[in-house]
């Protein structure tokens, strides 16, 4: 899942600045499930910017808004009607939510109330890890079902390099050695003789290293829709 | 040491890889020595030649090292370039974490083109170490990718990307280093091997301070052949200070520090008046060289060792008095390669 | 004659303890002050950030949260996440700009009406010397601030 965390309360206000009637739209998947931008969170938030503001004499009518997702289109249509009350939008959704928000009601400022960190999952209760980095062309097969492209601070094919201690990585103690858990992995699965070869340098092609990406599926697209060029 | 392989395009009609002195040291069967010659932090060529003054003649060749830990430093190329004229051979050190392979090869051809012949092969400090922390890191390829990458364009001819190199690859003496006490332990064996396998024709350790943990690892590393396939020359380095042993042993991955040792450069200022900074600094220092001069002398009966590589961080004066005190001086000579 | 600032606090009680405790101050006449609003709740692990801030919103000068006394909550360990919620809570009023001290977390057995009435008179002084909430500009009619 998509990971992210809401800026302080100090940057949205300056992000509202002048603002005086804002919607903040929460967003029901990814960010419900980290706490970040789900109903609950987006009540507190605006909670939390009506009072300051007040309290500082500057008041901002804040309404709250939820959507099932969004990152996509039906479900933030929903909110074309409400959204011309507004001078201003606020979004609890990840970087995907801001800009389709942001493409679709194209005369409103949308602002983002989250960082988006990273895709990862809860290893456990209160804490997110990062697991995937979207690198276009999974190598999960050779390395026992653990990421070096996410996971190894060096990005590493034939690591560990001298800085692993006790599974440790040099940058953080709290972060374990990506390598020395896939060793630990090829031991376990008898993959050591693989691993023992030499990995050649990756194709980053694949990765936002060649430019941002676009997945055009043949078999899904309706009959009579022309493919476009990306907008 | 290893002949080439059929197929593999060697420097026009010399027979070495490189024919750097290096190389001739080492495959005349000499105990090498090699020293670190760390950059300034500034454009300041005097610095540059101050530290050469230091090292010439003491050693076989010095590293020039690439932005250690991460911290903005003249670069290893530009600074191995002021050493040449001097008559100080350099090994340059080049890292992942700074270049892609493209700029990689780029800075190995004008190095090739100015002479430089020796290649230390690393992944690199991760920049949360250094200065610029904010940077964003490259790490294209690893250490062991960038071996392979320099073997292909020496023995092959050819770019990463599968292209002709015109008129033949640069003939670099390539080098990569070794962790023995880093984790997993027991791999770092064959992690070693891995680096021989991609075409490393050297290899220098990390500091050694554990000798027996070191022969240790050796016996695995000669067992499994790779001693026969490389020049291994272990890292020494000399302790300045109690503080700097026990930071050694608890701070640094892939270092430890006999706890005897951290207490014979303790004990190294007893009876000397608190106050007297100078006199504990001095005691110190000399314990310090003198453990040094000693675990060269017990490096050397080590199998599988060819030689010695001498970290002394920012105190380059240290590495004569401890070459001289081993009986390393003077060292050899070599002819051109013909 | 102008009479004192009598804050307004909500308290937020579990059923079990400190409802029970609150009902036997009364029963006792162990007084503590009427501005003292009781709202009961199945457990204080019931309570979140949003209801915290919602109470402060509508006009609240202080926020009780009082459950059993921990290791001992009828519901395990609900006492413990409201303990951590409410330490999230304040590090929030203090970006708001609301004092922290206005909001406050107790723990009490059912048997202990008198420790409840003091605690609760406890607060109801602290918020007294906080002011009203910054939220309510004018003061009330008959009061001064």
């Amino acid at each position: 899942m998509i990971v992210a965390e809401q800026k302080s309360l100090q940057e949205i206000r300056k992000m509202l600045e002048g603002r005086s009637r804002v919607l903040a739209v929460g967003c029901g998947t990814c960010v419900t499930v980290c706490h970040a931008g789900g109903q609950r969170e987006t009540a507190a938030l605006a909670s939390s910017l009506r009072m300051a503001t007040r309290i500082d004499a500057r008041p901002i009518e804040v309404d709250e808004a939820i959507v099932q997702r969004q990152c996509e289109w039906e479900y933030v249509d929903v909110l074309a009607a409400r959204i011309e009350d507004y001078d201003a939008v606020l979004s609890l959704g990840c970087g995907v939510g801001v800009q389709t928000l942001a493409e679709r009601f194209p005369r409103k400022r949308v602002y983002p109330a989250l960082n988006t960190k990273f895709m990862g999952m809860p290893t456990s209760q209160g804490i997110w890890e990062e697991r995937c980095i979207g690198c276009g062309n999974c190598i999960l097969d050779k390395t026992g079902g653990i990421c070096p492209v996410s996971r190894c601070a060096k990005q590493l094919f034939n690591g560990p390099c001298g800085g692993s201690e006790n599974g440790r990585c040099e940058v953080a103690k709290s972060t374990p050695c990506a390598w020395h858990r896939i060793w630990e992995r090829a031991e376990a699965l008898g993959l050591v003789e693989e691993l023992m070869q030499i990995t050649p340098p990756k194709d980053w092609s694949s990765s936002r290293d060649g430019g941002p990406r676009r997945i055009v599926r043949d078999d899904l697209r309706l009959p009579g829709e022309e493919t476009e060029a990306a907008s | 040491m290893s002949s080439a392989a059929v197929g593999d395009v060697m420097p026009a009609g010399t027979g070495w890889k490189s024919g750097s002195h290096l190389e001739r040291v080492l495959a005349a069967g000499h105990f090498a020595v090699t020293a670190e010659l760390g950059p300034p932090r500034s454009w300041n060529a005097e610095a540059v030649k101050k530290k050469i003054g230091l090292l010439k003649g003491s050693v076989d060749a010095a590293n020039v090292t690439d932005n250690q830990t991460a911290i903005v430093r003249m670069s290893s190329i530009a600074t191995a370039l002021l050493m040449l004229p001097e008559g100080l051979e350099p090994i340059i050190q080049m890292t992942c974490r700074d270049r892609n392979r493209i700029a990689i090869q780029s800075d190995l051809l004008g190095a090739a083109a100015h002479g430089l012949r020796n290649l230390l092969c690393l992944s690199g400090d991760h920049q949360s170490f250094g200065d610029h922390p904010a940077a964003k890191n490259v790490y294209d390829i690893d250490s062991i990718q960038l071996v392979g990458t320099v073997k292909a364009m020496r023995d092959q001819g050819k770019f990463q990307s599968g292209a002709d190199i015109k008129g033949g690859g640069p003939p670099f003496f390539i080098g990569a280093a070794a962790s023995p006490f880093a984790h997993p332990l027991s791999m770092r064996p064959y992690r070693l091997g891995k680096k021989v396998r991609a075409g490393a024709d050297f290899i220098q350790t990390q500091l050694v301070y554990d000798v027996d943990g070191f022969a240790a690892f050796m016996k695995k590393v000669v067992d499994l052949g790779f001693a026969e396939q490389t020049y291994i020359l272990a890292g020494v380095g000399p302790l300045r200070s109690p503080a700097m042993a026990r930071h050694l042993r608890d701070n640094v991955p892939g270092v430890t520090v006999p706890d005897a040792l951290v207490e014979r450069i303790e004990d190294a200022a007893k009876g000397i008046d608190e106050n007297d900074k100078e006199a504990r600094r001095n005691a110190w220092q000399a314990e310090g060289q003198r453990i040094c001069v000693e675990l060269i002398e017990r490096l050397r009966e080590v199998p599988g060792v060819a030689g010695v590589h001498i970290m002394a961080i920012e105190w380059e004066q240290a590495v004569r008095p401890i070459v001289e005190a081993a009986g390393l001086l003077p060292r050899p000579l070599t002819d051109a390669p013909t | 004659m102008s009479t004192t600032f009598e804050p307004e606090i909500v308290a937020l009680c579990c059923r079990h303890c400190a409802y029970a405790a609150a009902d036997l101050a009364g029963s006792s006449r162990q007084t503590y002050p009427p501005a003292v609003k009781i709202v009961e709740l199945p457990c204080t692990g019931r309570v979140d950030v949003v209801e915290v801030l919602h109470a402060f919103e509508n006009g609240a000068d202080g926020v009780l949260v009082a459950g059993c006394l921990e290791g001992k909550c009828h519901y395990l360990k609900g006492n413990l996440h409201a303990r951590r919620r409410l330490d999230h809570v304040q590090a929030l009023m203090d970006q708001i700009g609301l004092e922290r001290d206005r909001a406050r977390m107790i723990n009490v057995s059912a048997a202990m009406g008198v420790q409840f009435a003091e605690l609760a008179g406890e607060h109801v002084e602290t918020v007294r010397n906080l002011g009203p909430s910054p939220l309510r500009r004018k003061p009330l009619q008959g009061e001064t601030a």
